[in-house]
């Protein structure tokens, strides 16, 4: 049994005039192992991101069912308890940060649990050396780079010490420094916190870390497995419009070309690699 | 002759305070006309204040702007026809559709301009078509759109002002692979045709490096670099230091070259193919 368990989830939106939306989920079903590093990919509208807001209660299914830790989301008492488990980041940090200090920020969710003083104390503090932001605990969020403010908004979830993070494209706004810093902070709490991680992205290169990678199209799971096996998939992505790594794509490309050449290269490292061999230094 | 040119320019927020912070520091650059510039730097290095010089919405502190060689304050109560000349796409623009359809709100910047209904509408559906978006949605609410085919349809509205010069903070931030090719493609075509100038603003290094003829990057306010794309994605570690990257692509044809085999640095994977297939294919021949 999964830790996060999606069984058969159908989902609309609301439509006009409490007309019934076009249907946005048909049917998708999804096990998330606990400590798990789960990228979610796939185009805007393909249901990704419904799909990850299942996941802590804040979208609930309206055919199937949401497991979380075994807690259905549909039991409106179990909320507090499925949200603190499973925390939510979200696009835009401007849109998340809450107080006018960071340390403030992070000890907003705890306060809100109940959490006595003294071990919110306790808890801000871990959470922001966690995200390497302890030094930064009296300043102004605002005075903070894309990347900080992430790494703020990250903090106030592990403060409420969830088993679970969804990230939903957590760098669509960051410079490439501030992609790095939030990357490599997601993956240290994965390794070491062995806190579970579902990301959804729209940067390839972002996914190829994830223990699996699952491909959402229209509403439907359209392929899943290692970023290894997903990535040997090019033809199939190419047909529905989705990206790859352009390491995975350049390799592809000679491939096709008759070379004998690697399926699934993720990355620069192995694109040299698989290459060098076939190159001549003449 | 240059379209756009700065000379000295910079701009202190609250000059003359205590508080004074310089956000572009003495930046001298020169853009011809039909350029496709790539404006890169990393978060808070000056590049949304820079742009903002360019279209007067930001008055120097010192230093000029000129636009095909006047001073765009000479007159300052003429500041406003140059936000004409000078088209600006803010970020997240799809947040500033207002009116009731979409053909209304592309014909907004047009008739604001003083040209008459049916010229407006002229140039709107001209722009319309230009981003992709179909005769059908023109009469819907914008709120009926996509979020991608609304991000189109407010980059419709500074096109349809048709500025010989058309300034992009981060068209692409969001959107999905597709979407963001599909939008540097139109972007690129309307640049083709119309054959005026466009400045990208991306933090998308892929973006700029499919784009742009010339790379500007700017690090604390200061122009660190103004060249050729491909020579300034040739700097790899440059651009490390100041906390930017170049494309995936760029830098596995960097690694080659540093391990010592003939490839130049590839922009694209069209063009790493090109380059890597005539050596992969005399090797192969030389081996039998």
């Amino acid at each position: 049994m999964g830790y996060i368990e999606a069984k058969n989830v159908v989902f609309s939106y609301e439509g006009h005039e409490n007309e019934k939306g076009a249907e946005v989920l048909h049917g998708v079903s999804l096990d998330i192992e606990k400590g798990e590093f789960v990228a979610l990919l796939g185009h805007n509208g393909s249901g990704k991101s419904t799909l990850a807001k299942h996941f802590n209660a804040m979208l609930l299914p309206e055919g199937g069912k949401v497991y979380v830790d075994g807690l259905d989301t549909m039991d409106d008492s179990l909320k507090t308890e499925i949200r603190q488990r499973a925390g939510l980041v979200l696009q835009n940090p401007d849109n998340q940060l809450v107080a006018g200090i960071v340390e403030e920020d992070v000890a907003f969710g705890p306060e809100n649990l109940g959490v006595p003083p003294d071990e919110i104390r306790r808890r801000v503090d871990d959470a922001l050396k966690a995200v390497e932001m302890y030094d930064y605990r009296l300043s102004a969020p605002y005075k903070l780079s894309g990347g900080q403010k992430q790494r703020i908004a990250i903090a106030g979830i592990i403060a409420m010490h969830p088993d679970c993070i969804i990230l939903d494209e957590p760098t669509a706004m960051l410079d490439p420094m501030g992609r790095e810093e939030v990357l490599r902070t997601i993956h240290k709490l994965n390794r070491e916190n062995g806190i579970t991680i579902v990301l959804i992205t729209h940067y390839m290169d972002e996914a190829v870390g994830a223990d699996r990678v699952v491909v959402m199209d229209s509403g439907k799971i359209l392929l899943q497995g290692t970023p290894r096996e997903v990535f040997s998939q090019v033809e199939l992505l190419k047909r529905h419009k989705l990206d790859v790594p352009q390491a995975t794509e350049l390799i592809y490309e000679l491939k096709n070309e008759g070379f004998d050449l690697p399926d699934g290269v993720l990355d620069i490292d192995g694109c040299v690699a698989a290459l060098e061999p076939l190159l001549g230094k003449g | 002759m240059p379209v756009i040119e700065t000379k000295n320019l910079t701009f202190t927020y609250g000059a003359g305070t205590p508080f004074g912070k310089t956000a572009v520091n003495d930046i001298s650059i020169s853009i011809e006309r039909g350029e496709f510039i790539g404006l890169i730097g990393h978060t808070g290095s000056g590049k949304s204040t820079f742009i903002q010089t360019l279209n007067g919405l930001l008055r120097p502190t010192s230093g000029k702007v000129l636009l095909n060689g006047r001073d765009i304050w000479a007159e300052p109560k003429k500041i406003r026809a140059v936000r004409f000349k000078v088209g600006m796409v803010f970020q997240y623009p799809e947040n500033q559709l207002f009116e009731d359809t979409v053909l209304k709100d592309i014909c907004f910047g047009p008739g604001n301009m003083g040209l008459s209904a049916g010229e407006a509408e002229k140039r709107a559906l001209k722009a319309a078509k230009a981003v992709g978006l179909t005769d059908d949605m023109l009469p819907k609410s914008p709120f009926e759109l996509s979020g991608g085919e609304k991000r189109r349809a407010a980059i419709a509205g500074v096109m349809a002002m048709d500025p010989d010069v058309l300034i992009l903070d981060e068209p692409t931030a969001g959107l999905d692979p597709n979407g963001r090719d599909m939008l540097l493609k139109q972007l690129s075509d309307y640049h083709r045709v119309r054959r005026n100038t466009v400045i990208l603003v991306s933090h998308s290094m892929e973006d700029i490096a499919k784009a742009a003829d010339r790379v500007l990057v700017m690090d604390s306010g200061k122009a660190v670099m103004f060249d050729k794309t491909e020579k300034v994605f040739a700097n790899g570690g440059e651009l490390q230091k100041i906390g930017l990257r170049v494309p995936q692509i760029t830098e596995i044809t960097l690694r080659l070259r540093k391990d010592g085999y003939n490839i130049r640095p590839a922009l694209t994977v069209e063009q790493a193919v090109r380059e890597l297939l005539p050596v992969m294919k005399k090797r192969r021949a030389e081996n039998g």
